[in-house]
């Protein structure tokens, strides 16, 4: 699966090369980030900070701000206080979801999103990397080279056989891999992955973490997960996060082995 | 041929399109060459009445392209036909010259009689009939513009949507009632003389108006059809089932909504030019909030998301309406509304479901 990535997805246009400047090794930048709902303080002084193709996990209690910190990144939320940049240059708090997506911050969403009565072949070319404004789309026509591109990322998530049927027929664990190919199709530079593997069988869960670990080093991917085996599996470094900031960051190991950590989290799992 | 190609995988479309050929060859001759005793002949009404329907079945068209594909309940198309209806009337109107009641040269009758000494601004130009189609659709379009760029931007949809369509059309209906807007108010337009110089009445410009319906909603179902079948009608299907999803992955939603809000209400505003003509008044009835309700229905009863469903529900809906209200009229709303209940619980794909259901089963 993993040598599949490999060719076509490198070759991403310049354009998005250009456009995020990670001279200082850092994709994304979230600083003293403060989001409140009616009083309640979802995120509170937060601080993260992602490196150029890693993979990082965030896990967290419920209500520790995880969700909340996808959609400030994704332009869904704004924060009341912080700042967050994409890159060194591209502030994201000045852009709205479409143009985030377009910059080339992909997101998957915790309930698998597809578009369920368009075949799995439409849902991909929909996704394409692309100009995306209206007169462009209503004359658009797949080139060879696109053809290509939805062939190999039909491959990678290992629904070639279904690539005629409805999205609304597939099962969980397809929606939830068709769900990733989109983002691919995209082409991102980081891409945001919400619980991938809930409600998936112990196989769906292996071949999930296949396909993320084959995105490490050319996409940076960050993966908000409750699955403590699947995240042990994939991560390298892991970030909790309590009460809206992050409380530790480390291998799986030192969280694991850190006391504020069973507190708050894996303690009431013990 | 380009519409072959496009309607290769349509036989819904096929159908309709064979419909309308035959309709535009037969009806011209059964009404025009075949003498009136026989049994072949078509009486001036019923071309009138049919050809009113063809303009039915674009506006269902029209909103069938916002609603079944893009997911906008509009219940406000009916101000767009209305508002196209009043473009066409106000050239018929000025075509009238003196031949009117009070023999005015420039004056329309409801404007002598209000004691009006000059035409208002508004209806500077409506006397070249270029001027007036230019009007029928830009004037539909800038509302539809205006009105979904406002509404999409604030990211208004569903119910509240659709509530705030159906204010649309009641204030315009209730501005067009007024005598001081200058649209000849509670009677609207009407006693229309000649267009491009041919009588109004004579069933020769009758068919050919019929013909031009046939043309029309030809034409529409052709562009709607390549829409729907381009990559940007796989967006607004994309639109209406998962909105959040679409913008994630960086279209941005608000503008599709607007151009196939603006596209549709274009639509509706020329399928209104075409009625008034026909029927020979517009008033602001039109703009009444019921008749935009009846386009969904017709929509619903026949099928939404298929276009030639919503043809086939205007023409089926409004056959049934002249038949009962002809026969049983007091009975006409009740069936109306049992038409939308029945449907829209036993039929959701409307009533062209029942025969692709039946086409699957036989396959």
């Amino acid at each position: 699966m993993s040598k599949l990535l490999g060719s076509r997805l490198d070759r991403m246009p310049d354009s998005i090369e250009a456009g995020v400047d990670t001279r200082h090794g850092q994709v994304l930048y979230l600083e003293n980030i403060n989001v409140s709902f009616d009083g309640f303080q979802a995120l509170k002084d937060l601080n993260l900070y992602i490196e150029e193709g890693e993979l990082r996990c965030i896990i967290g209690p419920n209500g520790a701000g995880k969700t909340t910190m996808m959609d400030v990144i994704t332009g869904k939320t704004r924060p009341d206080t912080g700042t967050v940049f994409f890159g060194q240059l591209i502030d994201l708090l000045k852009m709205d979801e479409p143009s985030i997506a377009q910059a080339g911050i992909c997101r998957k969403f915790q309930k698998p999103t597809v578009f369920e009565y368009q075949t799995v072949f439409n849902n991909l070319e929909l996704s394409m990397r692309t100009n995306k404004n209206v007169w462009s789309t209503l004359f658009a026509s797949l080139s060879g080279e696109q053809l290509d591109l939805i062939d190999e990322i039909l491959e990678t998530i290992g629904l070639v056989g279904q690539r005629k049927s409805l999205a609304g027929s597939l099962s969980h664990g397809q929606k939830q891999w068709l769900e990733i190919g989109m983002l691919l199709m995209q082409q991102p530079k980081l891409l945001l992955v919400d619980e991938p593997v809930a409600g998936m069988t112990h196989q769906e869960t292996e071949r999930t973490a296949e396909l993320l670990l084959a995105l490490e080093g050319k996409h940076s991917v960050v993966v908000v997960e409750h699955d403590m085996e699947f995240v042990r599996s994939i991560s390298r470094k892991v970030t909790v996060l309590h009460e809206g900031s992050v409380l530790v960051e480390g291998t799986m190991d030192q969280i694991q082995n850190d006391r504020r950590v069973a507190e708050v989290y894996l303690g009431t799992l013990c | 041929m380009f519409s072959r190609g496009l309607l290769k995988n349509d036989l819904g479309g096929r159908v309709i399109f064979y419909l309308l050929a035959a309709a535009a060859i037969l009806v011209p001759l059964c009404n025009l060459v075949v003498p009136e005793t026989s049994v072949f002949y078509l009486s001036s009404y019923t071309v009138t009445l049919v050809g009113k329907y063809l303009t039915y079945a674009l506006l269902a068209l029209a909103l069938d392209l916002v609603w079944g594909y893009c997911g906008i309940l509009s219940l406000g198309h009916g101000a767009f036909f209305a508002l196209g209806g009043y473009s066409m009337g106000m050239y018929l109107m000025r075509q009238i010259g003196e031949r009117g009641v009070y023999g005015h040269p420039v004056l329309p009758d409801f404007m002598v009689f209000l004691n009006w000494k000059e035409l208002p601004w508004y209806w500077y130009g409506f006397d070249q009939f270029w001027f007036a189609m230019l009007m029928v659709v830009l004037v539909p379009t800038l509302l539809a513009f205006v009105f979904g760029w406002l509404a999409f931007r604030s990211r208004v949809t569903g119910v509240y949507l659709a509530i705030i369509t159906q204010a649309l059309t009641y204030a315009l209906m209730l501005a067009f009632f007024l005598n001081e807007m200058g649209f000849g108010g509670n009677n609207g337009l009407t006693d229309f003389k000649d267009i491009l110089g041919f009588n109004i009445q004579s069933d020769a410009t009758r068919v050919v108006i019929f013909v031009l319906s046939c043309a029309a909603l030809a034409a529409g179902y052709l562009a709607c059809r390549y829409i729907v079948e381009s990559k940007l009608g796989r967006v607004v299907l994309a639109v209406r089932d998962a909105e959040d999803r679409t913008r994630f992955i960086g279209y941005r939603v608000e503008r599709f909504k607007l151009w196939i809000f603006v596209f549709s209400a274009a639509l509706a505003s020329i399928a209104g030019a075409l009625y008034v003509p026909q029927v020979g008044i517009i008033n602001p009835g039109e703009f009444a909030p019921l008749n935009s309700i009846e386009v969904v229905i017709w929509v619903a009863v026949g099928g939404r998301g298929t276009l030639y469903g919503a043809i086939a529900g205007a023409f089926l809906v409004n056959y049934s309406k002249t038949f009962l209200t002809g026969s049983l009229p007091e009975i006409w709303l009740f069936a109306l509304g049992g038409m939308f209940v029945l449907s829209t619980v036993f039929l959701p794909k409307g009533l062209v479901g029942l025969f692709s259901k039946a086409g699957k089963e036989d396959g």
